[in-house]
């Protein structure tokens, strides 16, 4: 009788919580991003599952580590709420990356102390370079302790695959990143500029010492050359140097349809006023990673007006959503009360990404956590499709923007006919 | 004694002519012999005279120092910097006019280049010191300016905002520069362009004017020749020492508050990028000579931009340097210097 009555009780139990526990899954709103169907529920996950969070939220950097961070909060409360991970609670243990590779270097020491399954961050990439192998570099790997992943969202820079490979050997494959570098941005930037602005000759100038502007320098003669442009002048500068008018008076001497420029953030300021205001070249300038800084277009520190008709590539534009990215930016701003930028939409697209990876793996484990990360592909974000390629490197449509009076507007016919005035 | 030094004069005259010309032939002709295309060269000469006329003006203060001390000042670069900083940063935060940049960083650039007297100089000169350490000194000096400088203001780059530039008159630079058609040569001109080289070149003559016309003039000539025998003459050795390094640092302010008005990117280091260049000015026009300063400034200038002109830019920064080598091998005091006569 007692165990008719207990086993009673157990069905009962059963047949109410079975519902409820589906019910749980589906509690919040399920949101358009994630991998529903592609895998199946996790089953194996309890608890909290913790994942390190690492921005910059002090100093300079700070611009960009403050939405960073929003945007990963955001998306983990989605998680949470929509029970994306199963029974199991996503929680972000947060430290302050600060903005050099120092207070980087602690703050990933915090976290792999606290067991995460994975690392989002830092903010920019020479923290990264440094800060990263905290994670899975060549004391971690003589320590015994697990190899941790770590997702970058912003980290631009070219070869830090490679680097980190050359470094770390597998260990290296523990870097993934959301953010493309330029060797993926170029390539689509320079094929749609070239088919929008109907382009036939460039003039480049790159600065020759410095690895990231000359590898910059290579993928531009290469993707420029796949879209059948000739290239009829090139000059070279120094990083650092700050008079160029020589250089710009050759180029524009040989009349291009457009200069192309791999350059610094600090030399393109200068580099934009004697162009414009000097030597009244009114062309478009089309531009590396380093003019996707939005102070470059300031009207009061940086090269105003005069950056008008820069054509720079770069990961997302609010002018080019898909339903995903304006789910996201209408919440963004409903619970921030600011505009999402490209930074944000990158930091929620990581911690999806994360996520999911935690999803389909049905582990916590930071080994199992990377072969599924490694494993993402034809995921559809607020980026667009996001893959990882053969060689570990992100792939998403990156988007051809024009600068006219301090904004990025996505270039189109219509866009370029209102700055060039044709 | 009048004669030769009317023989001098007309030398440097010469020389000062002939690189002028060797300037200007460089600009339209060797390109030809070499067989490289040079387009635009009338641009090319543009850029040479205003870039030329404050590498000039900031090599000056190296050259005035060294001709009433004997010693060579390697902070001037720093005061040079901290003359931009004063100019650039005295807008943003304390809302100055902009007119007022140039005064108030010649200003705090001599008050600079006092102290860097008082401090890094005057108490090695005290203690007879040889000048190997004053020059040490000076080098120390300096890498406590750039600390100072890199603490207060950062190291990003800083610049006058464009809105305040527009307070110049003619809209200068954000507005369309001017395009000047002069007998068929074609180049492109901004007033701000104009001014910084009006400017240099008022500043240049007038301590041309200072040391070579006026009764202080003559009174650092004197020092410079002997200080006991100005010390007989009741000059005041220590005061002449302070006045030139109070000039010096005026100069640099100017320059400063120049460089900052003409390139939108001063940081904390951009002193180290112009000390180079100011140090192979001097050298290159003559230790010490004013004049040899202004044409050293412009022949530094010509090679940066003519080596880009003839499609070499990669030379730029090394070609200066190979001059500096020729010229040291076959004219050792420097185009426009006299040779040393060694003092007792």
């Amino acid at each position: 009788m007692r165990s008719k009555n207990l086993l009673f009780v157990f069905v009962l139990i059963a047949t109410l919580a079975l519902p409820l526990g589906a019910m749980a899954q589906d509690d919040g709103e399920r949101p358009l991003i994630g991998a529903w169907d592609t895998c199946a529920d996790p089953v194996s996950l309890s608890g909290e599952v913790k994942i390190g969070v690492a921005f910059a939220q002090s100093e300079a950097a700070a611009i960009y580590g403050v939405p960073q961070q929003q945007a990963v909060e955001l998306a983990i409360a989605e998680i949470n709420e929509s029970g994306y991970l199963g029974e199991a609670t996503l929680v972000a243990v947060t430290e302050d990356a600060g903005s050099t590779p120092e207070t980087a270097i602690s703050a990933f020491t915090n976290l792999v102390a606290e067991d995460v399954s994975a690392i989002i961050g830092p903010t920019l990439s020479n923290q990264a370079m440094a800060a990263d192998p905290v994670a899975f570099g060549t004391e971690r790997q003589e320590s015994g302790d697990p190899l941790i992943p770590v997702v970058g969202v912003s980290n631009t820079r070219t070869g830090m695959e490679t680097d980190f490979a050359a470094s770390y050997g597998d260990g290296g494959a523990y870097f993934r990143r959301i953010s493309l570098p330029e060797s993926k941005v170029i390539p689509g930037t320079v094929e749609q500029v070239v088919d929008i602005l109907g382009i036939e000759t460039v003039g480049i100038m790159y600065s020759d010492n410095d690895q990231f502007t000359a590898s910059a320098y290579e993928v531009f003669v290469s993707a420029l050359e796949e879209s059948g442009v000739e290239i009829v002048a090139t000059e070279t500068f120094a990083t650092g140097d700050v008079d160029f008018t020589a250089q710009l008076t050759n180029i524009i001497a040989a009349n291009p349809d457009a200069i192309v420029v791999s350059a610094l953030a600090a030399e393109i300021v200068p580099l934009l006023e004697q162009a414009r205001s000097q030597l009244g070249y009114t062309g478009p300038i089309i531009g590396g990673n380093g003019f996707n800084t939005p102070g470059i277009a300031s009207e009061d520190r940086g090269a105003g007006t005069d950056a008008n008709g820069v054509v720079v590539g770069g990961a997302w534009n609010v002018a080019r959503q898909n339903e995903i990215s304006t789910a996201f930016t209408a919440k963004y701003e409903e619970e921030y009360g600011t505009p999402a930028d490209q930074f944000a939409v990158q930091a929620y697209t990581g911690t999806w990404v994360v996520a999911t990876a935690i999803r389909c793996a049905d582990s916590a484990d930071p080994a199992a956590v990377l072969e599924a990360l490694a494993a993402t592909a034809d995921f559809e974000t607020p980026l667009g499709t996001f893959s990882f390629d053969e060689e570990g490197l992100p792939e998403h449509e990156p988007v051809a923007q024009i600068i006219k009076d301090g904004q990025y507007l996505l270039l189109t016919e219509e866009s370029a006919a209102e700055v060039f005035g044709e | 004694m009048q004669a030769s030094n009317l023989v001098l004069k007309l030398k440097s005259v010469a020389i000062t002519a002939l690189v002028m010309l060797g300037i200007a032939l460089f600009a339209y002709e060797l390109p030809d012999i070499l067989d490289k295309k040079v387009l635009s060269p009338e641009q090319h000469l543009t850029t040479v005279i205003w870039v030329g006329s404050v590498y000039s003006l900031f090599a000056l203060g190296y050259a005035l120092v060294f001709s009433i001390l004997g010693v060579l000042n390697l902070s001037h670069s720093a005061v040079f910097m901290w003359g931009g900083y004063i100019g650039v940063m005295s807008v943003i935060r304390y809302d100055v006019p902009i007119y007022y940049t140039l005064p108030l960083a010649m200003l705090g650039g001599g008050i600079i280049g006092v102290l860097v007297d008082l401090i890094a100089f005057a108490p090695l000169r005290r203690r007879n010191a040889p000048r190997i350490s004053q020059l040490i000194s000076s080098l120390g000096a300096s890498a406590v300016l750039v600390n100072l400088a890199q603490l207060e203001f950062g190291t990003s780059p800083e610049r006058f905002p464009r809105t305040t530039l527009k307070e110049l008159p003619y809209e200068a630079t954000v507005a369309r520069p001017y395009t000047i058609d002069w007998l068929g040569a074609e180049f492109r001109i901004t007033p701000l362009q104009v001014s910084i080289v009006v400017i240099a070149f008022a500043l240049m003559l007038l301590l041309q004017y200072l040391v070579a016309r006026t009764k202080t003039g003559k009174a650092m000539r004197v020092v410079a020749f002997n200080q006991k025998v100005a010390g007989l003459l009741s000059i005041s050795v220590g005061g002449i020492f302070r006045l030139t390094f109070f000039l010096a640092g005026a100069l640099a302010g100017a320059a400063g508050v120049l460089y900052a008005l003409a390139y939108p990117s001063l940081t904390p280091f951009t002193g180290d990028e112009m000390a180079l260049k100011g140090l192979t000015v001097i050298v290159l026009g003559g230790l010490g000579s004013i004049r040899g300063a202004v044409l050293g400034g412009l022949l530094v200038a010509a090679f940066e931009v003519y080596a880009t002109a003839i499609g070499y830019s990669w030379l730029k920064d090394a070609l200066p340097f190979v001059a500096l080598f020729l010229i040291l091998l076959f004219r050792p005091q420097g185009l426009l210097g006299e040779a040393t006569v060694k003092r007792a």
